[in-house]
Protein backbone atom coordinates (compact mmCIF):
# COMPACT_ATOMS: atom_id res chain seq x y z
CA UNK A 1 0.00 0.00 0.00
CA UNK A 2 1.29 3.47 -1.30
CA UNK A 3 1.91 5.92 1.95
CA UNK A 4 -0.96 8.43 1.62
CA UNK A 5 0.74 12.18 2.10
CA UNK A 6 -1.70 14.21 3.88
CA UNK A 7 0.03 17.74 4.97
CA UNK A 8 -0.44 18.37 8.39
CA UNK A 9 -2.20 18.87 10.83
CA UNK A 10 -2.51 14.90 11.65
CA UNK A 11 -4.20 15.42 14.84
CA UNK A 12 -7.92 16.37 14.69
CA UNK A 13 -10.47 17.54 17.74
CA UNK A 14 -13.54 16.03 18.34
CA UNK A 15 -15.14 19.27 17.45
CA UNK A 16 -17.30 19.43 14.15
CA UNK A 17 -18.98 22.50 12.64
CA UNK A 18 -22.31 20.77 13.78
CA UNK A 19 -21.40 19.95 17.38
CA UNK A 20 -20.18 23.28 17.98
CA UNK A 21 -23.07 25.02 16.77
CA UNK A 22 -25.33 23.09 19.04
CA UNK A 23 -22.52 23.98 22.07
CA UNK A 24 -23.27 28.11 21.07
CA UNK A 25 -27.12 26.81 20.42
CA UNK A 26 -27.67 25.28 23.95
CA UNK A 27 -25.58 28.29 25.42
CA UNK A 28 -28.25 30.57 24.47
CA UNK A 29 -30.56 28.83 26.68
CA UNK A 30 -30.16 30.88 29.65
CA UNK A 31 -30.33 34.22 28.40
CA UNK A 32 -33.75 32.66 26.33
CA UNK A 33 -35.04 31.60 29.59
CA UNK A 34 -34.38 35.19 31.57
CA UNK A 35 -35.74 37.19 28.62
CA UNK A 36 -38.54 34.99 28.38
CA UNK A 37 -39.16 35.54 32.05
CA UNK A 38 -39.32 39.23 31.81
CA UNK A 39 -40.89 40.01 28.57
CA UNK A 40 -43.18 36.87 28.25
CA UNK A 41 -43.76 34.24 25.61
CA UNK A 42 -42.65 37.51 22.81
CA UNK A 43 -39.23 36.12 22.67
CA UNK A 44 -39.94 32.46 22.15
CA UNK A 45 -42.74 33.18 19.34
CA UNK A 46 -39.55 35.27 17.83
CA UNK A 47 -37.31 32.46 17.82
CA UNK A 48 -39.64 29.57 16.70
CA UNK A 49 -41.04 31.28 13.80
CA UNK A 50 -37.46 32.92 12.89
CA UNK A 51 -36.39 29.10 13.35
CA UNK A 52 -39.09 28.02 10.66
CA UNK A 53 -38.30 31.12 7.87
CA UNK A 54 -34.28 30.23 8.35
CA UNK A 55 -34.62 26.16 7.25
CA UNK A 56 -37.20 27.16 5.18
CA UNK A 57 -35.27 30.50 3.40
CA UNK A 58 -31.63 27.52 4.01
CA UNK A 59 -33.18 25.04 2.19
CA UNK A 60 -34.13 26.91 -0.69
CA UNK A 61 -31.35 28.41 -1.22
CA UNK A 62 -29.41 25.36 -1.13
CA UNK A 63 -32.06 23.80 -3.62
CA UNK A 64 -31.34 27.04 -6.27
CA UNK A 65 -27.93 26.49 -5.70
CA UNK A 66 -27.85 22.90 -6.46
CA UNK A 67 -26.09 22.20 -2.78
CA UNK A 68 -26.58 19.13 -0.95
CA UNK A 69 -29.32 19.97 1.41
CA UNK A 70 -29.33 17.36 4.28
CA UNK A 71 -24.96 18.07 5.02
CA UNK A 72 -25.66 21.84 5.00
CA UNK A 73 -29.01 21.90 6.92
CA UNK A 74 -27.27 19.54 9.53
CA UNK A 75 -24.71 22.21 10.27
CA UNK A 76 -26.98 24.27 12.48
CA UNK A 77 -25.59 26.75 11.29
CA UNK A 78 -29.09 28.81 9.84
CA UNK A 79 -30.55 28.15 13.38
CA UNK A 80 -27.97 29.78 15.27
CA UNK A 81 -28.77 32.62 13.16
CA UNK A 82 -32.11 32.91 13.71
CA UNK A 83 -31.86 32.12 17.20
CA UNK A 84 -29.64 35.12 17.36
CA UNK A 85 -31.76 37.04 15.09
CA UNK A 86 -35.20 35.92 17.17
CA UNK A 87 -33.06 37.21 20.03
CA UNK A 88 -32.23 40.53 19.17
CA UNK A 89 -35.53 41.22 17.70
CA UNK A 90 -38.00 42.89 19.98
CA UNK A 91 -40.61 40.40 21.51
CA UNK A 92 -44.23 40.39 19.58
CA UNK A 93 -42.83 41.56 16.69
CA UNK A 94 -44.80 40.89 13.74
CA UNK A 95 -43.94 37.49 11.09
CA UNK A 96 -43.45 39.82 8.26
CA UNK A 97 -40.56 41.93 10.45
CA UNK A 98 -38.79 38.69 10.95
CA UNK A 99 -39.88 37.46 7.55
CA UNK A 100 -37.41 40.16 5.91
CA UNK A 101 -34.94 39.78 8.68
CA UNK A 102 -34.38 36.02 8.09
CA UNK A 103 -34.55 36.78 4.13
CA UNK A 104 -31.95 39.51 4.60
CA UNK A 105 -29.91 37.43 6.59
CA UNK A 106 -29.92 33.96 4.87
CA UNK A 107 -30.21 34.62 1.30
CA UNK A 108 -28.52 38.15 1.26
CA UNK A 109 -25.95 38.11 3.50
CA UNK A 110 -25.41 34.36 3.66
CA UNK A 111 -25.77 32.60 -0.20
CA UNK A 112 -25.28 35.92 -1.93
CA UNK A 113 -21.71 35.60 -0.42
CA UNK A 114 -21.17 31.60 -1.06
CA UNK A 115 -23.38 30.19 1.73
CA UNK A 116 -21.37 28.34 5.26
CA UNK A 117 -17.76 29.42 5.16
CA UNK A 118 -17.49 32.12 3.19
CA UNK A 119 -19.96 34.83 4.24
CA UNK A 120 -17.97 38.35 5.10
CA UNK A 121 -20.68 39.65 7.50
CA UNK A 122 -22.30 38.50 10.30
CA UNK A 123 -25.70 37.12 8.91
CA UNK A 124 -28.00 37.52 11.98
CA UNK A 125 -26.32 40.89 12.09
CA UNK A 126 -27.39 42.08 8.78
CA UNK A 127 -30.84 41.04 8.96
CA UNK A 128 -30.85 43.18 11.51
CA UNK A 129 -30.02 46.07 10.54
CA UNK A 130 -31.50 45.52 7.55
CA UNK A 131 -34.87 45.80 9.48
CA UNK A 132 -33.47 48.53 11.96
CA UNK A 133 -33.19 50.91 8.84
CA UNK A 134 -36.29 50.08 6.96
CA UNK A 135 -38.49 49.84 9.67
CA UNK A 136 -37.30 51.93 12.81
CA UNK A 137 -41.38 52.22 14.72
CA UNK A 138 -41.05 48.56 14.82
CA UNK A 139 -37.87 47.47 15.47
CA UNK A 140 -37.59 49.91 18.84
CA UNK A 141 -40.56 49.23 20.58
CA UNK A 142 -39.96 46.96 23.12
CA UNK A 143 -42.30 45.36 25.18
CA UNK A 144 -42.22 46.27 29.24
CA UNK A 145 -40.67 44.38 31.31
CA UNK A 146 -42.05 42.17 33.95
CA UNK A 147 -42.89 44.22 36.83
CA UNK A 148 -44.38 47.49 35.06
CA UNK A 149 -47.39 46.02 33.95
CA UNK A 150 -49.51 43.03 32.87
CA UNK A 151 -47.32 40.30 30.38
CA UNK A 152 -49.13 38.95 27.63
CA UNK A 153 -50.05 35.28 27.63
CA UNK A 154 -48.69 32.50 24.75
CA UNK A 155 -51.93 33.10 22.81
CA UNK A 156 -51.56 37.01 23.27
CA UNK A 157 -48.09 36.33 21.80
CA UNK A 158 -49.41 34.16 18.93
CA UNK A 159 -51.83 36.73 17.79
CA UNK A 160 -49.10 39.47 17.84
CA UNK A 161 -47.04 37.66 15.86
CA UNK A 162 -49.30 36.06 12.88
CA UNK A 163 -52.71 38.73 13.23
CA UNK A 164 -50.45 42.23 14.19
CA UNK A 165 -53.48 44.31 13.49
CA UNK A 166 -55.63 42.78 15.97
CA UNK A 167 -52.86 42.67 18.53
CA UNK A 168 -52.49 45.89 20.95
CA UNK A 169 -49.57 45.92 22.26
CA UNK A 170 -48.09 47.87 24.87
CA UNK A 171 -44.47 49.44 24.20
CA UNK A 172 -41.82 51.00 26.54
CA UNK A 173 -38.80 53.10 25.91
CA UNK A 174 -35.92 50.79 26.43
CA UNK A 175 -33.23 52.11 29.33
CA UNK A 176 -30.73 52.82 26.40
CA UNK A 177 -33.27 54.86 24.48
CA UNK A 178 -34.79 56.72 27.58
CA UNK A 179 -30.84 57.79 28.49
CA UNK A 180 -30.41 58.74 24.62
CA UNK A 181 -33.12 61.00 25.09
CA UNK A 182 -32.38 62.47 28.15
CA UNK A 183 -30.96 65.84 28.59
CA UNK A 184 -31.69 67.74 31.62
CA UNK A 185 -32.15 64.87 34.63
CA UNK A 186 -29.52 64.07 36.35
CA UNK A 187 -28.54 59.99 35.85
CA UNK A 188 -29.77 59.07 39.68
CA UNK A 189 -33.27 61.13 38.71
CA UNK A 190 -33.91 59.07 35.43
CA UNK A 191 -33.58 56.02 37.69
CA UNK A 192 -35.72 56.97 40.21
CA UNK A 193 -38.35 58.38 37.81
CA UNK A 194 -38.21 55.38 35.21
CA UNK A 195 -39.15 51.83 36.25
CA UNK A 196 -37.67 50.26 33.41
CA UNK A 197 -34.04 50.91 34.83
CA UNK A 198 -33.70 48.69 37.43
CA UNK A 199 -30.66 48.36 39.50
CA UNK A 200 -27.90 48.56 37.47
CA UNK A 201 -29.05 48.86 33.88
CA UNK A 202 -32.29 47.87 33.40
CA UNK A 203 -35.10 45.61 34.11
CA UNK A 204 -34.84 42.34 32.81
CA UNK A 205 -32.14 43.74 30.56
CA UNK A 206 -28.89 43.56 33.47
CA UNK A 207 -30.44 39.76 34.43
CA UNK A 208 -30.14 38.79 30.46
CA UNK A 209 -27.05 40.06 29.91
CA UNK A 210 -25.87 37.87 33.22
CA UNK A 211 -27.36 35.09 31.21
CA UNK A 212 -25.26 35.33 28.34
CA UNK A 213 -22.38 36.01 30.17
CA UNK A 214 -23.01 32.84 32.03
CA UNK A 215 -23.69 30.94 28.99
CA UNK A 216 -20.58 32.82 27.12
CA UNK A 217 -18.03 31.49 29.73
CA UNK A 218 -19.67 28.11 29.53
CA UNK A 219 -18.63 28.56 25.81
CA UNK A 220 -14.80 29.85 26.71
CA UNK A 221 -14.93 26.78 29.30
CA UNK A 222 -15.62 24.21 25.88
CA UNK A 223 -13.19 25.77 24.01
CA UNK A 224 -15.33 27.32 21.48
CA UNK A 225 -13.76 30.12 20.95
CA UNK A 226 -10.66 32.07 22.68
CA UNK A 227 -11.19 34.41 25.14
CA UNK A 228 -9.64 37.29 23.41
CA UNK A 229 -12.53 39.15 21.10
CA UNK A 230 -14.89 38.80 23.88
CA UNK A 231 -12.55 40.16 26.57
CA UNK A 232 -10.90 42.77 24.71
CA UNK A 233 -14.47 44.38 23.90
CA UNK A 234 -15.66 44.21 27.31
CA UNK A 235 -12.43 46.20 28.50
CA UNK A 236 -12.42 49.04 25.80
CA UNK A 237 -16.19 49.11 26.38
CA UNK A 238 -15.81 49.73 30.19
CA UNK A 239 -12.49 52.05 29.85
CA UNK A 240 -14.83 54.11 26.85
CA UNK A 241 -17.47 54.42 29.71
CA UNK A 242 -15.32 54.78 32.44
CA UNK A 243 -13.46 57.74 30.80
CA UNK A 244 -16.46 59.81 29.67
CA UNK A 245 -18.82 59.10 33.08
CA UNK A 246 -18.98 62.19 35.33
CA UNK A 247 -20.47 60.74 38.17
CA UNK A 248 -23.69 60.61 36.98
CA UNK A 249 -24.23 64.26 35.01
CA UNK A 250 -27.20 64.87 32.34
CA UNK A 251 -24.68 64.63 29.51
CA UNK A 252 -22.83 61.66 30.85
CA UNK A 253 -23.33 58.64 28.83
CA UNK A 254 -23.62 56.26 31.78
CA UNK A 255 -21.59 54.14 33.74
CA UNK A 256 -19.50 51.35 32.94
CA UNK A 257 -21.75 49.24 34.73
CA UNK A 258 -24.78 50.24 32.86
CA UNK A 259 -22.98 49.75 29.36
CA UNK A 260 -21.81 46.28 30.23
CA UNK A 261 -25.12 45.10 31.73
CA UNK A 262 -27.42 46.60 29.33
CA UNK A 263 -28.68 46.42 25.44
CA UNK A 264 -26.99 43.59 23.61
CA UNK A 265 -23.52 44.19 24.88
CA UNK A 266 -22.93 40.57 26.53
CA UNK A 267 -24.98 38.91 23.55
CA UNK A 268 -22.75 40.62 21.16
CA UNK A 269 -19.51 39.94 23.00
CA UNK A 270 -20.16 35.99 23.51
CA UNK A 271 -22.38 35.50 20.70
CA UNK A 272 -21.69 37.74 17.50
CA UNK A 273 -18.26 38.76 17.73
CA UNK A 274 -17.04 35.23 18.60
CA UNK A 275 -18.35 33.77 15.05
CA UNK A 276 -15.37 32.15 13.69
CA UNK A 277 -16.07 32.97 9.75
CA UNK A 278 -16.98 36.71 10.53
CA UNK A 279 -14.24 37.88 12.67
CA UNK A 280 -10.34 38.62 12.45
CA UNK A 281 -8.47 34.81 12.63
CA UNK A 282 -5.76 35.51 14.86
CA UNK A 283 -5.05 35.55 18.82
CA UNK A 284 -3.87 39.12 18.45
CA UNK A 285 -6.41 40.33 15.17
CA UNK A 286 -9.14 39.26 17.88
CA UNK A 287 -8.03 41.45 20.23
CA UNK A 288 -7.48 44.15 17.64
CA UNK A 289 -11.29 43.64 16.39
CA UNK A 290 -12.60 43.00 20.18
CA UNK A 291 -11.00 46.00 21.10
CA UNK A 292 -12.13 48.60 18.43
CA UNK A 293 -15.73 47.12 18.86
CA UNK A 294 -15.94 48.26 22.03
CA UNK A 295 -15.32 51.27 21.25
CA UNK A 296 -17.34 51.61 18.53
CA UNK A 297 -20.17 50.23 20.58
CA UNK A 298 -19.48 53.05 23.10
CA UNK A 299 -19.42 55.61 20.54
CA UNK A 300 -22.20 54.86 18.52
CA UNK A 301 -24.43 54.39 21.47
CA UNK A 302 -23.55 57.57 23.32
CA UNK A 303 -23.24 59.51 19.89
CA UNK A 304 -25.20 58.26 17.37
CA UNK A 305 -28.60 58.39 16.36
CA UNK A 306 -30.08 54.56 17.32
CA UNK A 307 -30.49 53.64 20.96
CA UNK A 308 -28.29 50.45 20.30
CA UNK A 309 -25.08 50.36 18.59
CA UNK A 310 -23.35 46.35 18.63
CA UNK A 311 -25.03 45.38 15.48
CA UNK A 312 -23.87 48.43 13.47
CA UNK A 313 -20.36 47.96 15.23
CA UNK A 314 -20.10 44.27 14.37
CA UNK A 315 -20.60 45.11 10.48
CA UNK A 316 -18.13 47.91 10.60
CA UNK A 317 -15.27 45.73 12.01
CA UNK A 318 -16.73 43.02 10.11
CA UNK A 319 -15.75 44.81 7.27
CA UNK A 320 -12.21 45.79 8.56
CA UNK A 321 -11.37 42.22 9.78
CA UNK A 322 -9.86 40.98 6.35
CA UNK A 323 -7.38 44.18 6.92
CA UNK A 324 -6.39 43.74 10.74
CA UNK A 325 -5.79 40.02 9.58
CA UNK A 326 -3.13 41.37 6.95
CA UNK A 327 -1.31 43.11 10.11
CA UNK A 328 -1.52 40.71 12.73
CA UNK A 329 -0.52 37.78 10.58
CA UNK A 330 1.47 35.51 13.38
CA UNK A 331 4.81 34.67 12.37
CA UNK A 332 5.44 31.45 11.21
CA UNK A 333 7.70 28.96 13.03
CA UNK A 334 11.24 28.98 11.72
CA UNK A 335 10.92 32.00 9.86
CA UNK A 336 11.81 35.41 10.76
CA UNK A 337 8.76 37.76 11.22
CA UNK A 338 7.38 39.59 8.00
CA UNK A 339 8.48 43.15 9.26
CA UNK A 340 11.78 42.67 9.03
CA UNK A 341 12.15 41.46 5.75
CA UNK A 342 9.74 43.63 4.35
CA UNK B 1 -16.52 52.65 -41.32
CA UNK B 2 -19.77 52.99 -43.40
CA UNK B 3 -20.89 49.00 -42.95
CA UNK B 4 -22.49 49.89 -39.66
CA UNK B 5 -25.23 46.87 -38.56
CA UNK B 6 -28.01 48.96 -37.10
CA UNK B 7 -29.10 45.41 -35.59
CA UNK B 8 -25.64 44.71 -34.48
CA UNK B 9 -25.83 48.64 -32.39
CA UNK B 10 -29.26 47.92 -30.80
CA UNK B 11 -28.15 44.79 -29.61
CA UNK B 12 -25.29 46.30 -28.04
CA UNK B 13 -26.76 48.76 -26.60
CA UNK B 14 -29.80 47.26 -25.04
CA UNK B 15 -28.24 44.11 -24.39
CA UNK B 16 -24.74 43.15 -24.41
CA UNK B 17 -23.12 45.88 -24.18
CA UNK B 18 -25.54 47.65 -21.85
CA UNK B 19 -23.97 50.89 -20.28
CA UNK B 20 -25.40 50.34 -17.46
CA UNK B 21 -24.93 46.47 -16.08
CA UNK B 22 -22.60 45.31 -18.28
CA UNK B 23 -19.88 48.88 -18.77
CA UNK B 24 -21.35 49.72 -15.20
CA UNK B 25 -20.93 53.45 -16.74
CA UNK B 26 -22.63 56.14 -14.78
CA UNK B 27 -23.32 54.61 -11.82
CA UNK B 28 -23.61 57.74 -9.82
CA UNK B 29 -27.09 58.95 -11.04
CA UNK B 30 -27.78 55.36 -11.48
CA UNK B 31 -28.02 54.65 -7.91
CA UNK B 32 -28.69 58.57 -6.72
CA UNK B 33 -32.09 59.19 -8.48
CA UNK B 34 -33.45 55.75 -8.95
CA UNK B 35 -36.06 55.88 -5.85
CA UNK B 36 -38.99 56.06 -7.78
CA UNK B 37 -40.11 55.90 -11.31
CA UNK B 38 -40.38 58.98 -12.28
CA UNK B 39 -37.02 60.18 -11.04
CA UNK B 40 -35.76 57.79 -13.14
CA UNK B 41 -37.84 58.41 -16.03
CA UNK B 42 -36.60 62.03 -16.01
CA UNK B 43 -33.21 61.45 -15.63
CA UNK B 44 -33.36 58.83 -18.24
CA UNK B 45 -35.11 60.97 -20.68
CA UNK B 46 -32.12 63.92 -19.91
CA UNK B 47 -29.94 61.27 -20.15
CA UNK B 48 -31.04 59.74 -23.59
CA UNK B 49 -31.21 63.77 -24.98
CA UNK B 50 -28.10 64.31 -23.77
CA UNK B 51 -26.57 61.36 -25.70
CA UNK B 52 -28.36 62.22 -28.71
CA UNK B 53 -27.21 65.75 -29.03
CA UNK B 54 -23.75 65.25 -28.25
CA UNK B 55 -22.80 61.94 -30.29
CA UNK B 56 -24.37 64.06 -32.77
CA UNK B 57 -22.03 67.10 -32.49
CA UNK B 58 -19.14 64.98 -32.21
CA UNK B 59 -19.73 62.89 -35.15
CA UNK B 60 -19.90 66.00 -37.07
CA UNK B 61 -17.11 67.65 -36.43
CA UNK B 62 -14.80 64.52 -35.74
CA UNK B 63 -12.72 65.35 -38.72
CA UNK B 64 -11.85 68.86 -37.86
CA UNK B 65 -11.20 68.75 -34.35
CA UNK B 66 -7.62 67.22 -33.96
CA UNK B 67 -6.68 64.30 -31.64
CA UNK B 68 -5.12 66.35 -29.30
CA UNK B 69 -7.50 68.69 -28.28
CA UNK B 70 -10.45 66.28 -28.56
CA UNK B 71 -11.52 65.33 -24.96
CA UNK B 72 -11.49 69.47 -23.88
CA UNK B 73 -13.80 69.53 -26.88
CA UNK B 74 -16.01 66.78 -26.36
CA UNK B 75 -16.30 67.97 -22.44
CA UNK B 76 -17.31 71.41 -23.56
CA UNK B 77 -20.67 69.82 -25.86
CA UNK B 78 -21.55 67.61 -23.21
CA UNK B 79 -21.83 70.13 -21.09
CA UNK B 80 -23.77 72.83 -23.26
CA UNK B 81 -26.26 69.98 -23.93
CA UNK B 82 -26.57 69.54 -20.91
CA UNK B 83 -26.76 73.32 -20.05
CA UNK B 84 -30.14 72.92 -22.59
CA UNK B 85 -31.49 70.24 -20.92
CA UNK B 86 -31.14 71.66 -17.72
CA UNK B 87 -33.12 74.63 -18.63
CA UNK B 88 -35.73 73.08 -20.36
CA UNK B 89 -36.17 70.87 -17.38
CA UNK B 90 -36.60 74.08 -15.42
CA UNK B 91 -39.29 75.48 -17.65
CA UNK B 92 -41.75 72.45 -18.12
CA UNK B 93 -40.84 70.22 -15.33
CA UNK B 94 -39.53 72.54 -12.47
CA UNK B 95 -40.34 70.02 -9.83
CA UNK B 96 -38.97 67.27 -11.21
CA UNK B 97 -35.91 69.38 -11.53
CA UNK B 98 -36.02 70.85 -8.07
CA UNK B 99 -35.93 66.70 -7.21
CA UNK B 100 -33.54 65.63 -9.38
CA UNK B 101 -30.98 68.68 -8.01
CA UNK B 102 -27.55 68.34 -8.45
CA UNK B 103 -27.94 64.59 -10.50
CA UNK B 104 -28.83 66.60 -13.71
CA UNK B 105 -25.79 69.22 -14.26
CA UNK B 106 -23.83 65.66 -13.17
CA UNK B 107 -24.91 64.62 -16.66
CA UNK B 108 -21.93 66.16 -17.83
CA UNK B 109 -19.48 63.68 -15.92
CA UNK B 110 -21.52 60.77 -16.56
CA UNK B 111 -18.93 58.31 -18.30
CA UNK B 112 -21.97 57.30 -20.53
CA UNK B 113 -22.21 60.34 -22.19
CA UNK B 114 -18.34 60.66 -22.89
CA UNK B 115 -17.50 57.48 -23.26
CA UNK B 116 -19.75 57.03 -26.77
CA UNK B 117 -18.31 60.32 -27.85
CA UNK B 118 -14.89 58.43 -27.83
CA UNK B 119 -15.42 55.14 -28.43
CA UNK B 120 -17.95 55.25 -31.28
CA UNK B 121 -19.37 58.92 -32.15
CA UNK B 122 -15.60 60.34 -33.49
CA UNK B 123 -14.94 57.41 -35.73
CA UNK B 124 -18.43 57.16 -37.56
CA UNK B 125 -20.56 59.29 -39.68
CA UNK B 126 -23.68 61.25 -38.68
CA UNK B 127 -26.33 58.38 -38.81
CA UNK B 128 -25.38 55.98 -36.89
CA UNK B 129 -23.82 58.23 -34.22
CA UNK B 130 -27.37 59.46 -33.72
CA UNK B 131 -28.35 55.83 -33.76
CA UNK B 132 -25.86 54.73 -31.33
CA UNK B 133 -26.61 57.58 -28.91
CA UNK B 134 -30.34 56.79 -29.10
CA UNK B 135 -29.71 52.88 -28.38
CA UNK B 136 -27.24 53.52 -25.41
CA UNK B 137 -29.42 56.18 -23.70
CA UNK B 138 -32.56 53.59 -24.36
CA UNK B 139 -30.37 51.14 -22.84
CA UNK B 140 -29.04 52.90 -19.96
CA UNK B 141 -32.82 54.37 -19.28
CA UNK B 142 -34.25 50.72 -19.55
CA UNK B 143 -32.00 49.88 -16.25
CA UNK B 144 -32.53 53.21 -14.99
CA UNK B 145 -36.54 52.92 -14.77
CA UNK B 146 -36.33 49.14 -14.17
CA UNK B 147 -34.27 50.00 -10.84
CA UNK B 148 -37.17 52.96 -9.79
CA UNK B 149 -39.66 50.56 -10.11
CA UNK B 150 -38.35 48.02 -7.96
CA UNK B 151 -37.38 50.34 -5.56
CA UNK B 152 -40.42 51.89 -5.54
CA UNK B 153 -42.22 48.81 -5.27
CA UNK B 154 -40.17 47.33 -2.68
CA UNK B 155 -40.17 50.57 -1.07
CA UNK B 156 -43.88 52.01 -1.22
CA UNK B 157 -45.70 49.02 -2.14
CA UNK B 158 -47.04 51.40 -5.00
CA UNK B 159 -46.03 52.55 -8.39
CA UNK B 160 -45.98 55.46 -10.74
CA UNK B 161 -46.57 57.30 -7.69
CA UNK B 162 -45.77 61.65 -8.22
CA UNK B 163 -46.06 61.08 -11.95
CA UNK B 164 -47.73 64.68 -12.79
CA UNK B 165 -44.46 66.01 -11.79
CA UNK B 166 -43.34 65.14 -15.18
CA UNK B 167 -46.74 64.77 -17.62
CA UNK B 168 -48.90 67.19 -15.94
CA UNK B 169 -51.47 67.49 -13.89
CA UNK B 170 -53.96 64.57 -16.05
CA UNK B 171 -50.92 61.93 -14.88
CA UNK B 172 -51.58 62.29 -11.14
CA UNK B 173 -54.21 59.52 -10.95
CA UNK B 174 -51.83 57.28 -12.70
CA UNK B 175 -50.40 55.64 -9.63
CA UNK B 176 -51.28 51.73 -8.37
CA UNK B 177 -51.31 50.89 -4.97
CA UNK B 178 -50.29 47.16 -5.31
CA UNK B 179 -50.07 46.30 -1.54
CA UNK B 180 -52.81 48.24 0.72
CA UNK B 181 -51.41 48.78 4.10
CA UNK B 182 -47.92 48.58 3.09
CA UNK B 183 -45.19 48.83 5.51
CA UNK B 184 -42.53 51.47 3.72
CA UNK B 185 -39.64 49.31 3.09
CA UNK B 186 -37.02 52.39 4.04
CA UNK B 187 -33.85 50.08 2.85
CA UNK B 188 -34.90 49.94 -0.68
CA UNK B 189 -35.70 53.95 -1.41
CA UNK B 190 -32.13 54.12 0.64
CA UNK B 191 -28.88 54.35 -1.42
CA UNK B 192 -28.07 51.03 0.28
CA UNK B 193 -31.11 49.35 -1.81
CA UNK B 194 -29.83 50.42 -5.17
CA UNK B 195 -26.83 48.88 -4.66
CA UNK B 196 -28.50 45.42 -3.92
CA UNK B 197 -30.74 46.59 -6.89
CA UNK B 198 -28.67 46.67 -9.10
CA UNK B 199 -26.38 43.60 -8.48
CA UNK B 200 -29.34 41.36 -8.18
CA UNK B 201 -30.42 43.07 -12.28
CA UNK B 202 -26.90 42.02 -12.98
CA UNK B 203 -26.76 38.60 -11.43
CA UNK B 204 -30.47 37.89 -13.44
CA UNK B 205 -28.80 39.53 -16.87
CA UNK B 206 -25.60 36.73 -16.12
CA UNK B 207 -28.01 34.01 -15.72
CA UNK B 208 -30.36 34.84 -18.90
CA UNK B 209 -26.84 34.93 -21.11
CA UNK B 210 -25.46 31.86 -18.87
CA UNK B 211 -29.09 30.00 -20.22
CA UNK B 212 -28.58 31.63 -24.00
CA UNK B 213 -24.78 30.32 -23.77
CA UNK B 214 -25.87 26.89 -22.36
CA UNK B 215 -28.59 26.30 -25.26
CA UNK B 216 -25.99 27.43 -27.97
CA UNK B 217 -23.74 25.15 -26.83
CA UNK B 218 -26.12 22.27 -26.64
CA UNK B 219 -27.26 23.27 -30.42
CA UNK B 220 -24.09 23.09 -31.54
CA UNK B 221 -23.50 20.07 -34.07
CA UNK B 222 -21.34 17.21 -32.11
CA UNK B 223 -18.93 15.43 -33.88
CA UNK B 224 -20.32 11.99 -34.65
CA UNK B 225 -18.96 9.47 -32.38
CA UNK B 226 -16.90 7.30 -34.16
CA UNK B 227 -15.94 9.34 -36.67
CA UNK B 228 -12.68 10.40 -35.30
CA UNK B 229 -9.81 9.34 -37.10
CA UNK B 230 -7.45 8.30 -35.10
CA UNK B 231 -4.14 8.80 -37.44
CA UNK B 232 -3.41 10.97 -39.79
CA UNK B 233 -0.45 9.84 -42.46
CA UNK B 234 0.25 12.96 -44.83
CA UNK B 235 -2.17 15.09 -46.51
CA UNK B 236 -4.18 14.02 -49.33
CA UNK B 237 -4.18 16.07 -51.93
Amino acid sequence: MALMRITSPHAHGPMTTSRVMQNVLLATVPGIIVLTHFFGFGVLVNIAWASILALGFEALALRLRKRPLGFYLGDYSALVTAVLLGIALPPYSPWWLIAVGIAAAILLAKHLYGGMGYNPFNPAMVGYVVLLISFPVQMTSWAPPRGTGELPGLLEALQACFTPASFDGVTMATPLDVLKQNNSLLLEDLWQQNVQFGRWAGLGWEWANLAFLAGGLWLLYQRIYTWHAPVAMLTTLTLMSALFYDGGSSASGGSPLFHLLSGATMLGAFFIITDPVSSAVSNRGRLVFGGLIGILVYLIRVFGNYPDAVAFAVLIMNLAAPFIDQYTQPRTYGHASNRSDG
Amino acid sequence: MTDVSYRELSLNGLWKNNPAIVQLLGLCPLLAVTGSVVNAIGLSLATCLVLITSNTAVSLIRNIVSDAVRLPAFVMIIASAVTCIELLMQAYAYELYQILGIFLPLITTNCVILGRAEAFACKNSLLPAIYDGLIMGLGFGLILVLLGALRELAGTGALLADMDLLFGPAAESWKIVLIEDYQPFLLAILPPGAFIFTGLIIAVKNLIDARIQSRMDAMKEKPVKGSKRVRVTGTIS
